[in-house]
């Protein structure tokens, strides 16, 4: 069983902070000191015992802003990396299962995908489609849907070839029996790994995006947006802009560091209960 | 000054003629299991032995004996983290465990290894002269044309074809058994006082492995080398060896002159690995309809360009045993197959139970799938790892007969006692089981579907002896209770007299002795059945000799 003093220090240190992050995105209206477009102070104000971080570049309250942030920041990168992992992973052993043309043609396609580099992709497909919480969730879950794909299929090859798949073949099971009750439990480990790492790549990729400006749409923001919004107080030595780059960091290590524990956690492949 | 007394130490030992003494030997690991704290198992516990020089110990004793484990410690080394934590391996009058520094000294020089598979151990980049003489060079035993002539020389004495011109080639361009012998010369070339051969045969087919045998045995005469031969194989190591230890479980149950303990075995786990295959197995005659007919099949690899079974035509009858016999690569496997519809014949029909089969396996009924079931050779991956015995168990009942809930879990557990294991084991997962459980979980498996015919492939060529003995005794007796058919597939024809009714002997595809157990048997033979059958490694010491000396046909491996 799961024993807290058998988890690592830096995967403790991970666990917590991911655990604030959600925490801020889940409960944003009650925690938040002030609503998110309200403006509250001067531009640019200096941190103070009102404004814990200060205010932004219209003088709202950037505390507020940030917890809200992390909320639409959180809430596109899970959406998105959920849809990439159910698209990727079906596909991919689909892939894996068939073979022959299917696998084929699926796989070039997908390389045909992933031979565009996917920031440029987005910014032609966001700039033609109207800038939806939808459009954007989809646009990243399928750009990401390709390295999942890569990967279930690789895994799920190997996994293809052991004797019980072929006893379940010659038992008479479905296609569907195959994947998910014979290859899926015996995926999850890489995939699990790879699905941190995934949403900390989503999580820059939106930030990345928006700070483009083709993200999330004012008045909402997220921190890449946010980043933009405060970029020009730098040359005056106005550290606002700083916060929110800080964030993206500091959510990208803490999840990268959860990740790693629990890579080294299944990468068991004796199966079974898996290792301590 | 100090020198003086140690050399003389060194000498005195080399006048006795002991050259390897190993007093209270103690190994021991700590073990990680899940969800446990880390704790030490004792792996050797208090084994003496000593090797006079030029002569050949044999270690003995299932998996997890520790035999490997004690050969490997006469050069000092603890393979996957194992400690050496008490005892003396005193290696030519000195000590060498308090010493780390003298331990680069000694291994490839003193004592030298040969793995159980030559083929991943050796380097698929170099050719084999650079690999054979490189402990030689770096010892600095010889220059480097001494050593070739040597290696030659060497070559010449295992009876490797062309040993001129051998060296030039790539480990992949000889043939698994040359690979074998190639690496005994390595073992040899350095001129050691001692080699440890660690399983050099097991990996073999039957027919080759005799030749691998007698050549390790004349090098051995020849070279005056001292030997540690560790394996699980009594009859195997009986011809090679001038005494035998038997090891279980990290203990010395026996040790004593090979005659001594073929012959007179003391210890009754001594006695059970002699009297391992006497089982006692009545020939059934063949029946007038018979549950399966293989009718001149033809099957190939690589869309008709690789044939691998030509024209074969079997029977098997229900409730009987046909036991499907060669080495590999002579297409045993590929019969089974395509009865099963993995590899859809190119010509010929198989009737199953009086109704033709499809011969793809996406063409056949449900019902024709259950009737056919199938036992693999590696029980570890022929079970889902992630799934519980009860779930591998209770799979084909609900997908055959539609069984749930409880009466599915009341049939797992029955099963479960017909495999002798019991209904506790339904909650285990197969890491959690030992190699003889986890086949007896898939004979399981398939009885569960209550089928007609089951292929069992290579089922206890992964097992220990007495294991797979007990796993043959099971698969007989479940044969007279529900009268189920065997395809038995084996290359081990003490199993196949064992427990066969009938006997198919296959060589390169194609069928070359087929009928009763007892007329196969019983001579005049072909020359290829009297090379596989003179080749089975008998109980007896001076067998080697006699099989070498009456043999009619050379084996395809040499």
């Amino acid at each position: 069983m799961l024993d807290l003093k058998r988890i690592p220090l830096s995967a403790l240190i991970g666990l917590f902070l991911t655990a604030l992050f959600l925490f801020a995105a889940l409960f944003a209206p009650w925690i938040a000191p002030y609503g998110n477009g309200e403006i509250v102070g001067d531009v640019w104000g200096p941190m103070s015992a009102t404004h814990l971080l200060g205010t932004d570049n219209l003088g709202r309250d950037l505390l507020s802003r940030m917890i809200y942030g992390a909320r639409i920041t959180i809430f596109i990168a899970v959406a998105a990396t959920a849809l990439s992992f159910i698209l990727g992973s079906v596909l991919g052993f689909t892939a894996a299962v068939i073979g022959g043309w299917i696998d084929q043609t699926m796989s070039r396609f997908v390389d045909l995908l992933m031979s565009i580099p996917t920031l440029i992709f987005a910014l032609v497909v966001l700039s033609v489609l109207p800038s939806t919480l939808i459009t954007l969730i989809l646009v990243m879950g399928i750009l990401d849907a390709t390295r999942v794909y890569r990967l279930a299929r690789a895994v799920a090859v190997d996994i293809n070839v052991m004797d019980f798949v072929e006893a379940a073949k010659l038992r008479g099971e479905g296609r569907s029996w195959i994947i998910f009750r014979e290859i899926l439990p015996n995926a999850l480990s890489p995939l699990v790994a790879e699905l941190g790492l995934r949403f900390i790549f989503a999580v820059l990729f939106l930030s990345a995006l928006s700070f483009l400006g083709l993200g999330v749409q004012p008045p909402d923001a997220d921190w890449g947006g946010m980043v933009k919004e405060n970029k020009d107080g730098i040359v005056f030595g106005i550290p606002a802009a700083l916060i929110p780059a800080g964030a993206i960091a500091l959510l990208a290590i803490s999840v990268n560091l959860v990740a790693d524990w629990v890579l080294n956690r299944t990468s068991d492949l004796k199966g079974g209960r898996g290792n301590g | 000054m100090a020198e003086q007394p140690r050399k003389k130490v060194q000498e005195a030992a080399r006048g006795t003629g002991t050259l390897l003494d190993i007093r209270n030997l103690r190994i021991e690991a700590t073990v990680y299991p899940p969800g446990e704290d880390p704790k030490n198992v004792v792996i050797v516990d208090d084994v003496s032995l000593t090797v006079e020089r030029g002569k050949v110990l044999g270690l003995i004793g299932e998996s997890g004996a520790g035999k490997s484990t004690i050969g490997l410690s006469s050069m000092g080394y603890g393979r996957g983290g194992v400690r050496i934590t008490g005892g003396e391996v005193v290696l030519n009058g000195r000590d060498i465990l308090g010493d780390e520094r003298g331990l680069r000294k000694l291994r490839g020089k003193e004592v030298c290894y040969v793995a159980q598979s030559a083929a991943a151990a050796f380097n698929p980049a170099h050719k084999l002269m650079r690999q054979v003489v490189e402990a030689t060079l770096e010892h600095g035993v010889s220059s480097r044309e001494e050593a070739e002539k040597r290696a030659v020389d060497l070559f010449r004495q295992l009876s490797l074809p062309d040993p001129e011109n051998i060296g030039d080639r790539y480990p992949h361009q000889v043939s698994g058994g040359q690979l074998q012998r190639v690496m005994t010369a390595m073992a040899l070339c350095s001129k050691p006082d001692l080699i440890v051969f660690d399983e050099p045969t097991t990996a073999l087919d039957v027919t080759t492995q005799i030749d691998v045998l007698a050549a390790i045995k004349k090098a051995i005469r020849d070279t005056g080398v001292a030997a540690l031969y560790i394996t699980h194989d009594l009859a195997v190591v009986a011809q090679v060896s001038d005494d035998i230890m038997v090891l279980r479980h990290g203990k010395t149950v026996e040790w004593g002159d090979t005659r001594q303990i073929i012959e007179k075995p003391k210890q009754d786990y001594t006695k059970a690995l002699v009297s391992v295959h006497a089982i006692d197995h009545e020939e059934h005659a063949p029946t007038p309809v018979p549950i399966l007919t293989v009718d001149n099949v033809t099957a190939s690899y690589g869309g008709g360009r690789v044939k691998v079974l030509r024209d074969v035509s079997v029977d098997i009858h229900p409730g009987q045993t046909l036991a499907v016999v060669g080495e590999s690569g002579s297409g045993k496997s590929t019969l089974a197959r395509a009865i099963t519809g993995l590899l859809p014949p190119e010509s010929g029909s198989i009737t199953f139970d009086g109704r033709t089969l499809a011969n793809r396996l996406a063409d056949r009924p449900k019902e024709d799938l259950r009737q056919l079931q199938m036992i693999y050779q590696m029980a570890d991956v022929a079970m889902n790892p992630r799934q519980t015995v009860g779930t591998i168990i209770g799979r084909p009942l609900e997908f055959y007969f539609g069984m749930r809930g409880a009466e599915r879990n009341a049939r797992v557990a029955e099963l479960l006692d017909k495999i002798e294991m019991g209904k506790g084991f339904a909650d285990r997962y197969p890491a959690e089981l030992s190699g003889g459980q986890k086949q007896r979980v898939c004979i399981a498996r398939a009885l569960a579907a209550k089928p007609k015919l089951i292929i069992c492939d290579e089922v206890t060529s992964a097992l220990d002896p007495l294991v797979a003995n007990g796993i043959l005794k099971l698969l007989l007796e479940l044969q007279a209770e529900e009268d189920v058919a065997y395809l038995f597939i084996t290359h081990d024809l003490a199993t196949v007299r064992a427990i066969a009714d009938s006997i198919a002997v296959m060589y390169r595809g194609e069928l070359v002795r087929y009928g009763p157990k007892g007329k196969v048997l019983t001579p005049p033979f072909d020359a290829y059945t009297d090379l596989l059958l003179s080749s089975v490694p008998e109980m007896e010491v001076g067998w080697l000799e006699k099989a070498i000396s009456n043999r009619r046909m050379e084996a395809a491996g040499n």
